[in-house]
């Protein structure tokens, strides 16, 4: 029987309860047991937030883990290690894993790998296709049972117009959507920035940042066609995020996120042809960052992801075009968006929403929220407290974060799982 | 009595209600018959009945060769391979050999919606249609119907679910009309991947859970689900559709108490339909729809050639 937790002197921030006051939390059996009670109960531990803000665990999107079969880049163990310094209590974890997660079997050693943490909920997607091929839908209805939250090939465009078309409409029957990596392969192949003057002064082989519009035009009428869910993962350009207004607008089932990387740092990022600056999508112009921080504010993007995608040295110390793409996330996710309402570009309230409420709605999940029953999955942070990014001294293993160097005000002093302090 | 006003039997959509009950109520005359063990040689008697397969069918073929036999009439099979006739062209060319051998009637099987529609308008014989592609199969429904009928005493105001890959059949678009017609509540059931394109405005309900589906059925129809269709990646395993799609007795169980399972064959047990449901005495009635099968096409003879004298004087 673990301790109750009495957590006092907070600033209680709860987007989907649209509350932001000064309050005292009871956490009981790993869950919120009352808001505002008066004292502690017998035997209770309290802590003394000092002022600082007390809101729901975040709730990461996406990310990739480096299991099954890429050990040397991050663990579940060492994900779980960044998740809990950066506030994170709950993970959605990529399935093109190797294997890549398209059977039941291999999705419940994921499950059971997260539970082993004791500090993060890893809630798995299920391959979209066999292997994350592109070509054959896997079997959705059993995926779902053993716990996939919804389906996706990943980092891999689902290219296919007929298998996009078979995914959406099947996900239907068993209430799921699937997600894509939105960009038109076609035109992305070899490529490794975007197309423009920045790739041209570097020579580097581009793709066009049309290709993501393209891809969701497609697949928006798609989900016209089939009634079905489409989500858009980590959406980096103004014409996209157009294409996803007027969907929404239109009443159809379109949702999307984005990650850090897109509304606080731009193209010129990838100078000096830094690699940890290489993502996928590629870094965009400044005129598409300021497309994505007003689509988080108008509420035309869903939520902020992490997009984790772990790299070690030899993945990145590499010639800029022979680099693997792909960021560090986990920490640095809640200080970046962070940044978006220091800068005046968001509230608090829309920022922390972002990462908690807004994807527990998506993902349908009971955490997400300060509300008695749920699950004292908790953060605490100052979001004043500055600290500078420092790629090398990053919790868990992966250190490829594109903000090296970047400073920061508003970082995680504390984070609860299921009532236990995991961090701080 | 109403009598069919039709040269053919090309289609159920639009058939009228009376036309319907006509032909059930002269099956079941033959149903008596043939269970008498009787046989009615003089009435199609000098009369040609050819069978003209473009697909292979042994169950349907032989369920008119019998029907055929039982009445009299000559009945030649002709089972031509669908690689060697596959243009318009060349079924017309069919035709006319046809005409030439003076036949009277002709059940038409075939892989393209349409064909037999197309022989129709070029054959003096009465054409049935046996089967064209996707489109429709009226002798199935009709003796699905009479089936029912016999089981639940009445063809009106029943819930039908029918299940599985609805997209690819022709037995569920005959039976959708026929039902539709009788004031039966039809739902399909199935993965939104074998449902066709609006599909409720044919007048029916779309599910893709089978709880929902099958719940307070009078009847349950199971269709088959081809291999093709796993190939086609439009069911992803056949261990994943009988999991969801599969009729055993546990989804059956929403059903009413004395619902019935048929399902036109031939069966993929484990696939589909569950061995222990098919096999159920109280649930299942499939061998009994083989026998109504010889039947109704007995009946649909009749009627056909019927008209085929009248127009003939």
């Amino acid at each position: 029987m673990i301790r109750p937790v009495l957590l006092t002197n907070a600033r209680l921030l709860c987007p989907a309860g649209g509350r932001d006051s000064p309050g005292t939390l009871l956490v009981q059996e790993g869950r919120i047991a009352g808001l505002d009670g008066d004292g502690a109960p017998e035997g209770a531990e309290t802590v003394d937030c000092g002022g600082a803000v007390l809101a729901p665990g975040l709730i990461d999107l996406r990310a990739a883990l480096g299991e099954p079969g890429h050990e040397h880049r991050e663990t579940i163990g060492t994900a779980a290690e960044a998740a809990a310094a950066g506030g994170i209590t709950t993970l959605c974890a990529l399935p093109d894993s190797d294997p890549a997660l398209d059977d039941p079997a291999i999705l419940q050693f994921i499950l059971r790998k997260g539970e082993a943490t004791g500090s993060l909920t890893v809630l798995p997607y299920g391959a979209a296709t066999k292997g994350c091929a592109g070509a054959e839908i896997t079997e959705f209805g059993l995926l779902a049972e053993a716990g996939a939250v919804a389906f996706t090939d990943g980092a891999r465009a689902i290219a296919s117009a007929r298998t996009m078309r078979l995914a959406l409409s099947y996900a239907r029957a068993f209430g799921r959507f699937v997600v894509q990596h939105p960009e038109e392969p076609s035109l992305g192949r070899g490529a490794c920035a975007t197309e423009g003057e920045m790739a041209t002064r570097m020579g580097l082989p581009a793709a066009p940042a049309a290709a993501e519009a393209m891809m969701v035009a497609r697949d928006i009428a798609l989900a016209r066609l089939t009634r079905g869910h489409v989500h858009f993962a980590h959406v980096s350009t103004a014409a996209a995020l157009e294409l996803i207004r007027a969907a929404k607008a239109e009443g159809l089932r379109v949702t999307c996120d984005t990650a850090p990387p897109y509304f606080d740092l731009n193209e010129t990022a990838i100078g000096d042809f830094r690699t940890y600056a290489k993502l996928s999508p590629p870094l965009r112009r400044e005129g598409d960052r300021r497309a994505v921080v007003a689509a988080l504010a108008d509420g035309t993007v869903d939520a902020v992801a992490s997009d984790h995608q772990p790299r070690d040295a030899d993945d990145k110390r590499v010639p800029f075009a022979a680099a693997e793409a792909g960021g560090a996330g986990l920490a640095t996710l809640l200080g970046v968006t962070l940044a978006r309402v220091h800068a005046g570009d968001l509230t608090l309230m829309r920022a922390v929403e972002l990462l908690t409420a807004a994807p527990a709605r998506l993902l349908g999940l009971e955490a997400g929220r300060l509300a008695p029953g749920a699950p004292a999955d908790l953060v605490l942070f100052d979001p004043d407290r500055a600290w500078k990014v420092e790629a090398g001294r990053l919790p868990g293993k992966a250190q490829n974060s594109p903000f090296d160097g970047r400073a920061l005000e508003g970082r995680v002093v504390g984070t609860w799982k299921a009532g236990r302090r995991v961090f701080g | 009595m109403p009598l069919y006003p039709h040269r053919h039997l090309l289609a159920l959509e639009g058939l009228e209600p009376p036309y319907i009950a006509e032909l059930l109520d002269l099956a079941e005359s033959y149903v008596l018959l043939n269970r008498g063990g009787k046989t009615q040689r003089d009435l199609l008697r000098g009369r040609t009945l050819i069978n003209l397969f473009f697909e292979d069918s042994t169950r349907t073929r032989t369920s008119f060769e019998l029907a055929g036999k039982r009445l009299g009439a000559d009945v030649i099979n002709m089972s031509v391979s669908t690689s060697s006739v596959n243009k318009g062209e060349t079924l017309l060319d069919t035709a006319s050999t046809l005409n030439a051998m003076r036949t009277d009637l002709l059940v038409v099987r075939h892989a393209q919606s349409g064909a037999p529609a197309l022989l129709s308008q070029k054959v003096e014989a009465a054409v049935i249609n046996a089967g064209d592609g996707t489109h429709e199969h009226p002798t199935q429904a009709l003796l699905d119907a009479l089936t029912i009928r016999r089981r639940k005493g009445t063809l009106e105001n029943l819930t039908v679910a029918i299940c599985g890959d609805v997209l690819h059949s022709r037995v569920a678009r005959s039976n959708i009309h026929l039902l539709l017609a009788m004031n039966c509540r039809v739902r399909i059931v199935g993965p939104p991947t074998l449902i066709p394109a609006e599909a409720e405005a044919l007048g029916v309900e779309v599910h893709h859970d089978m709880r929902s589906g099958l719940r307070d059925a009078d009847v349950v129809m199971m269709l088959r689900l081809q291999r093709e269709r796993m190939a086609g990646g439009l069911v992803p395993s056949a261990r994943e559709f009988f999991r969801f799609y599969g009729l055993d007795a546990a989804k059956l169980r929403v059903a009413r108490p004395d619902a019935i399972v048929m399902h036109p064959g031939p069966m993929n047990r484990g696939v589909e339909i569950d061995s222990a449901v098919a096999d159920d005495p109280q649930r299942s009635v499939i061998g009994e729809q083989v026998e109504m099968g010889v039947a109704v096409r007995m009946a649909v003879l009749d009627v056909l050639s019927r008209n085929g004298r009248r127009n003939a004087r």
